[in-house]
């Protein structure tokens, strides 16, 4: 018996070293001074996945939906230990939220099909909405598991997992397929370095197509074929190979619209200056008490 | 808009009390609900919960739509997306609002996806406004400005939902003011019955533990916290130490945690809770956007560090650029001499 494992995974923006230029003065983010990573919690996702291969007899894919240079995290999962790299890559994708985004991947699903696991990071930090993960399972009518922190039994047609909730911890079992979101409980493994010799040449067709326009390669189509007898083409799928309905996928498939984006400013420093000794304290604590903040 | 619907507040419970959250939505969704001429309407799950109700009437129900059946305890997300997709087929609400707990966030997006309704996570804010959908040539009136952070905090989006009601959102414990109970408000009970079958309860608990939290950080009226700059558990007695003397519970940034010095139960800001107290004084705190996203509110905020170009600085509203190893004590000193 062998296990499907699907990973869902995504290319997000550095959010959490944001340097003084990711901002433009309007408020916007200026995308491209941010460094490009694996979403963390997806890195963790990956990692479960990666340890019932270890356990158990399973094949891992990766699966992302992005631009063309989100080919790189599924890079990242082969250097790690994945066994095959999906991007799916539409200019109709653009605009999407989580409802389309989570539509779209559902559609990756079915067409793999004979999946017995679906696995994200519970959330990705450039939205922190958590929201793609459990509408991915509403989409496949699947039950889910979210915030696992891991598997403690994988059999066929049941998973037992333990998951975090306010306060304390839960054992579930569910049937299968089933899908879980991944939180940091675990130590994503390193790189791989002889996995990462072999596969760091893995390339989807288009990424192929831009370098032969960038004229870094001559033939195109002889480098596929080549790269694909090596086992090192990436599947790269349109919104049409996985048979999504156009209407419900990018901005169109998007409930929720921005009205408004604003920079936060924190509010402008009119701190008092108090003195670190004890006179500067005491007048401190004197007014806190006298406008009875304190006591 | 003629004839819309009422704004609904999903009423999270354990063992039969309410969560903070909850009881804080209710606060906003009855005004809300007075802005657009509705009613507002609390929507309670679990088993044996009668006791809750008359909470939710004091606080600003209208009525409680309650949904009472031994599958639905302990909470699991299937049988309780079901429930609440019936009842919003059947009553058509215009809002409906979640906590951005942990429960929250995965049975929110679940409704959302079957419903096909647009949904916005870990809101701050909300407002009822008009929108211009520009590119499409749509105008809308009376919709519910969804106003939420993204990218890491560093920018604030409003969130506009243009397809069927509900307008779903989740919202963070903590940003809400709680209203004052109105002991003599009373309102009307809908029980409903359960309808659920055998796949909607294939997710079965084998096993839980919980504990409360240890510590109330959103029911406190001065927070007393810690960061890096404590540099140890050992030395986090400090902040206990102010704390106690002055009469308030003890926070920390996520550093502090991270390091191991103090549990996630004490942790503000983005990841953990947000806090509006009377009194938040900083120690050792940088105040990483993440961090003063959960405290910026407070009414008066004392920082304490020893980096005068700490950001923590620009949202306080007392600076003490020194040392919090000399300073805390000092603090303690001064408040007991005053006090006497």
């Amino acid at each position: 018996m062998s296990f499907n494992l699907l990973v869902f995974v995504k290319q997000v923006p550095d959010t959490q070293n944001i340097s003084g230029d990711a901002m433009t003065p309007e408020g916007t983010v200026n995308r491209a001074a941010l460094p490009a990573i694996f979403n963390p919690e997806d890195l963790n996702a990956l990692e479960l996945a990666l340890q019932l291969k270890d356990r158990y007899n399973a094949h891992v894919t990766v699966a992302t939906m992005g631009m063309p240079a989100a080919a790189e995290v599924l890079r990242q999962s082969l250097y790690r230990g994945a066994d095959r790299g999906i991007l799916v890559t539409d200019r109709a994708l653009a605009g999407a939220d989580t409802l389309a985004t989570s539509y779209t991947l559902s559609c990756v699903a079915k067409k793999l099909g004979n999946i017995d696991l679906v696995l994200c990071g519970r959330q990705a930090i450039d939205g922190d909405t958590a929201q793609v993960g459990p509408q991915i399972a509403e989409k496949l009518h699947i039950p889910q598991i979210c915030y696992v922190e891991e598997v403690n039994s994988l059999e066929p047609g049941k998973i037992v997992a333990k998951r975090a909730i306010e306060g304390g911890y839960e054992i579930l079992s569910s049937p299968l397929p089933a899908l879980l979101t991944v939180i940091d409980a675990n130590d994503p493994r390193p790189i791989n370095v002889k996995r990462m010799m072999k596969f760091k040449r893995a390339r989807t067709a288009g990424e192929i197509d831009m370098a032969a326009k960038k004229g870094e390669i001559a033939d195109a189509e002889a480098c596929k074929a080549d790269l694909k007898a090596r086992g090192l083409l990436m599947d790269e799928y349109s919104a049409a190979d996985i048979n999504a309905d156009p209407s419900r996928i990018g901005f169109p498939g998007s409930p929720t619209k921005v009205k408004q984006v604003m920079s936060v400013v924190l509010t402008a420093g009119e701190a008092k200056t108090v003195s670190a000794d004890a006179e500067g304290i005491a007048g401190l604590m004197h007014e806190l008490i006298s406008d009875h903040t304190l006591g | 808009m003629a004839n819309i619907g009422n704004v609904w507040v999903f009423i999270e419970q354990e063992q039969g009390k309410i969560a903070g959250v909850s009881l804080q939505l209710v606060s906003k969704g009855r005004e809300l609900a007075d802005r657009l001429g509705v009613k507002l309407e609390g929507i309670l799950l679990g088993d044996n919960l009668s006791g809750c109700v008359d909470t939710l009437y004091h606080y600003g129900c209208d009525r409680v739509i309650l949904a009472e059946d031994s599958r639905l305890e302990p909470f699991t997300v299937l049988p309780y997306a079901k429930v609440i997709m019936q009842l919003i087929l059947e009553h058509k609400p215009n809002i409906l609002l979640f906590g951005a707990t942990l429960k929250g966030r995965e049975l929110a997006p679940r409704i959302a996806s079957e419903k096909l309704a647009g949904l916005t996570a870990d809101c701050t804010d909300l407002q009822i406004d008009d929108f211009e959908d520009k590119k499409n040539n749509q105008s809308y009136t009376d919709k519910l400005m969804q106003i939420r952070p993204a990218f890491g905090g560093n920018i604030i989006a409003t969130i506009v939902n243009t397809w069927d009601d509900p307008q779903m959102v989740t919202v963070r414990e903590g940003v809400m003011k709680l209203g004052d109970a109105d002991t003599s408000r009373t309102g009307e009970l809908l029980k409903v019955d359960v309808k659920l079958d055998d796949t909607d309860t294939v997710v079965k608990v084998i096993e839980r533990v919980r504990a409360d939290k240890e510590v109330d950080l959103q029911g406190a009226q001065i927070i007393v916290a810690g960061g890096y700059g404590v540099g140890s558990k050992e030395n986090f007695k400090l902040i206990y130490d102010l704390a106690e003397a002055i009469g308030g519970e003890v926070g920390a940034s996520r550093a502090a945690v991270d390091a191991g010095w103090i549990s996630h139960d004490h942790q503000v800001g983005q990841t953990g809770v947000t806090v509006r107290p009377r009194l938040y004084i900083a120690c050792g705190i940088s105040g990483s956007i993440q961090h003063t996203a959960g405290m910026s509110e407070s009414k008066k905020i004392i920082a304490i560090n020893t980096d005068p170009d700490a950001p923590i600085f620009s949202c306080a509203h007392y600076a003490i650029v020194g040392d919090l190893n000399q300073v805390i004590p000092q603090m303690i000193k001064a408040f007991k001499a005053k006090q006497q």
